[in-house]
């Protein structure tokens, strides 16, 4: 049974540093062009259907506003 | 369903201060996983220093001392040996821990104090502002060194890891990097292996970490890894170099 | 039962008694037969023993271990008490609880071994940075270096302040019969000392405010804390000062060679009394201020230029002229060199011939 993942960023609390997108192996994560409330270009998940959950996004965020899930495809 | 990826118990819910790209949020999150995984977060406490980690205390959710600079190794004895059951660490950058610390440092591990101490070498002075720090790599340009550290008139480069090595107190020392996913994972194995050592009463165990300072290295946030990959890395090689098994 | 002990061992001998387990400390002359003493006591009664690397180092572990909730003591000279300032600095201002001895030698810099009183500004005025006080102490017997260090204790964990008994280097190594009296037994309880968060919020001991509002209202609540010490703490011993005429005011050793001099002036007809204050902060200014005000004349007598004078002057509010005897650089004033001082004052019409301080 394949195995997919599920990212979720919370967008508020990014600073848009984009060490994420720079070492996501599908390279389905970008800044995205519009800001937070504080002021940065907070990380998306441009292809949630690519995403393995392999979790290297979330290893390397310096603010710890990634949570990682893996679910079972059918 | 499993969780992969979620934030651990041992970090407050208060975001960090440090700027965007600033390495020091994933060590202060390998620390946090080490305390869950543990299981000790109940039982430690911790010593924040001065400099960009000042604040640690709002994140790390333990019970905290906030030291004066470079004293957090005292200071963490002095709590070790009213508390010898509790697990205590400190978290020190380099300026504070090989500038202003040094003799504090030095003596701790020649005591062979069972404390963690989470070592973290961005190559300058971040909180002020990036002034040549005691890590700064030859030729390095800083706020005090605009042309570059000239190490006829600034002096070399301190290894402390190296330098500790030569002590007979410390249990386990070690150099680890954060600048990619698989670097994350070993340095998180000896943050690990730096708690267990004390828990084991071994003996004084510190973990350097070379971490990024994209803001006052003047670069963008990858970049900053990268240079750290290219220009720390030579100077300050990772690995253990000292790891007890069991008491002497 | 007396022993008879030098006062730096009585010191040690009492803060165990005093519930003291923890000792960290450096060697300097003339205090080290107190790190000796306990290097020996502690382990006795299960208790640490630490030579630390240098004063910064032992004030910082002074820090941490009161902030585990434990009493711990330090002790020093001049030189490393200016050492330790800027540890005492942050344990004054995170309201830790811990005693620190401070025998006095000559100085400035260097300075000299012999003994001296000369750090009395340093001890009172604070010698760290910020708006901080210690609670001072000045025992004058080697028996009032041992009930001094128990009450010491009391003060700082009733107050969370850090208290410096403040001795010198005639009483840190004389030796006198000493007595110890049992304290009220007593745990203070402490449930803002960082000993793991099990069970409770996690506790943070911090000296950091970067919202000045926050800092200021820290201040305030010190200050409130400092006057309230003020109002209950202000220690003296008076002696023959019921008719004073001429009131001497010394502290420490110091007021143990007035003391003789006064007599030596009572036998002479001149009605001379002393004020010894024993908590040098707070200073008992009130109980001096009613004792001047039925005298004609002060004289102050210190083992330095002139420090506690001050105080006094701020006591006397210019209503009696304040005169000063003192010597420096560990040279003691002798009782006869007082008692003429006290004669130049009282010899001619009262306040007629006082030399300005």
């Amino acid at each position: 049974m394949a195995e997919r993942g599920k990212t979720a960023i919370d967008r508020e609390r990014c600073k848009g540093c984009g060490l994420c997108a720079a070492f996501c192996p599908r390279g389905i994560i970008s800044l995205a062009p519009e800001i937070n409330s504080r002021g940065y270009h907070p990380a998306v998940v441009t292809d949630p259907g690519a995403c393995t959950g392999c979790a290297r996004c979330a290893r390397m965020c310096p603010d710890v506003v990634i949570m990682v899930e893996r679910v079972e495809a059918a | 369903m499993a969780t992969m990826f979620a934030r651990p118990e041992a970090l407050t819910a208060n975001p960090f201060h440090y700027c965007p790209g600033c390495t020091h949020g994933v060590i202060h999150r390998l620390v946090a996983e080490v305390i869950d995984e543990l299981g000790i977060r109940e039982n430690t406490v911790a010593v924040a220093s001065v400099g960009c980690s000042v604040l640690a205390y709002n994140y790390f959710n333990v019970d905290v001392q906030q030291a004066a600079h470079g004293r957090a190794p005292a200071v963490a004895t002095g709590i070790k040996r009213v508390l010898p059951d509790r697990v205590v660490f400190t978290y020190q950058g380099d300026g504070d821990l090989a500038s202003i610390g040094t003799a504090e440092i030095v003596h701790a591990a020649a005591r062979g104090e069972k404390i963690t101490v989470i070592f973290v070498n961005n190559a300058n002075y971040g909180m002020t502002g990036g002034q040549l720090a005691p890590t700064t790599l030859p030729g390095q340009v800083t706020t005090t060194s605009p042309s570059g550290r000239d190490v006829t008139r600034a002096g070399y480069p301190i290894r402390m890891v190296e330098m500790l090595a030569t002590l007979d107190g410390p249990a386990y020392l070690a150099r680890a990097s954060v600048h990619n996913p698989a670097q994350v994972v070993k340095a998180k194995k000896m943050l690990r292996r730096a708690f267990e050592v004390q828990m084991q009463g071994l003996g004084f165990a510190l973990v350097e970490v070379l971490s990024s300072c994209p803001t006052n290295w003047g670069l963008k946030p990858v970049e900053a890894l990268r240079w750290l990959e290219k220009n720390m890395l030579p100077y300050y090689p990772t690995g253990e170099f000292k790891c007890l098994q069991q008491a002497v | 039962m007396k022993t008879l002990m030098k006062g730096n061992e009585a010191i040690g001998e009492a803060a165990i008694l005093a519930g003291c387990r923890y000792f960290f400390g450096y060697p300097i002359t003339p205090q080290t037969e107190l790190p000796e003493y306990l290097a020996r006591r502690l382990p006795e009664v299960n208790g640490v023993f630490l030579q630390a690397e240098s004063e910064v180092a032992a004030i910082n572990m002074v820090y941490g271990a009161a902030g585990a909730g434990a009493r711990v003591m330090t002790s020093s000279s001049g030189p490393g008490i200016s050492l330790k300032q800027e540890g005492i600095s942050y344990i004054a201002a995170a309201e830790l609880p811990c005693v620190i001895v401070d025998i006095m030698r000559g100085g400035p810099g260097l300075g000299g071994i012999q003994p001296s009183q000369s750090d009395y500004f340093q001890a009172t005025r604070g010698g760290g940075h910020g708006d901080y006080r210690l609670i001072v102490l000045a025992p004058a017997s080697v028996q009032e270096m041992a009930d001094l260090t128990g009450l010491a204790f009391e003060l700082a964990d009733r107050y969370r302040n850090p208290v410096l008994l403040l001795g010198d280097g005639v009483l840190g190594q004389m030796m006198e019969p000493v007595s110890f009296n049992p304290l009220p037994a007593g745990e203070t309880v402490k449930p803002w000392a960082t000993t793991g968060c099990r069970g409770r919020e996690r506790n943070v001991v911090n000296t950091l405010y970067l919202n000045p509002e926050e800092l200021e209202a820290v201040n305030h609540r010190l200050q409130e804390k400092y006057r309230l010490i003020e109002a209950r703490e202000c220690r003296a011993e008076t002696y023959c000062t019921q008719d004073a005429e001429i009131v001497v005011v010394a502290f420490g050793i110091a007021a143990r060679i007035a003391k003789a001099a006064v007599d030596g002036a009572r036998a002479e007809g001149v009605r001379a009394g002393l004020v010894r204050p024993v908590t040098l902060w707070p200073f008992p200014y009130r109980m001096l201020a009613g004792v001047l005000k039925r005298a004609k004349a002060a004289l102050v007598v210190e083992m330095n230029a002139g420090q506690m004078l001050e105080d006094v002057r701020l006591a006397a509010e210019g209503c009696v002229p304040v005169s000063f005897y003192g010597r420096t650089g560990g040279m003691l004033p002798g009782s006869r060199a007082v008692l003429e001082q006290i004669r130049l004052l009282g010899g001619k019409k009262y306040g007629h011939y006082v030399r300005p301080a």
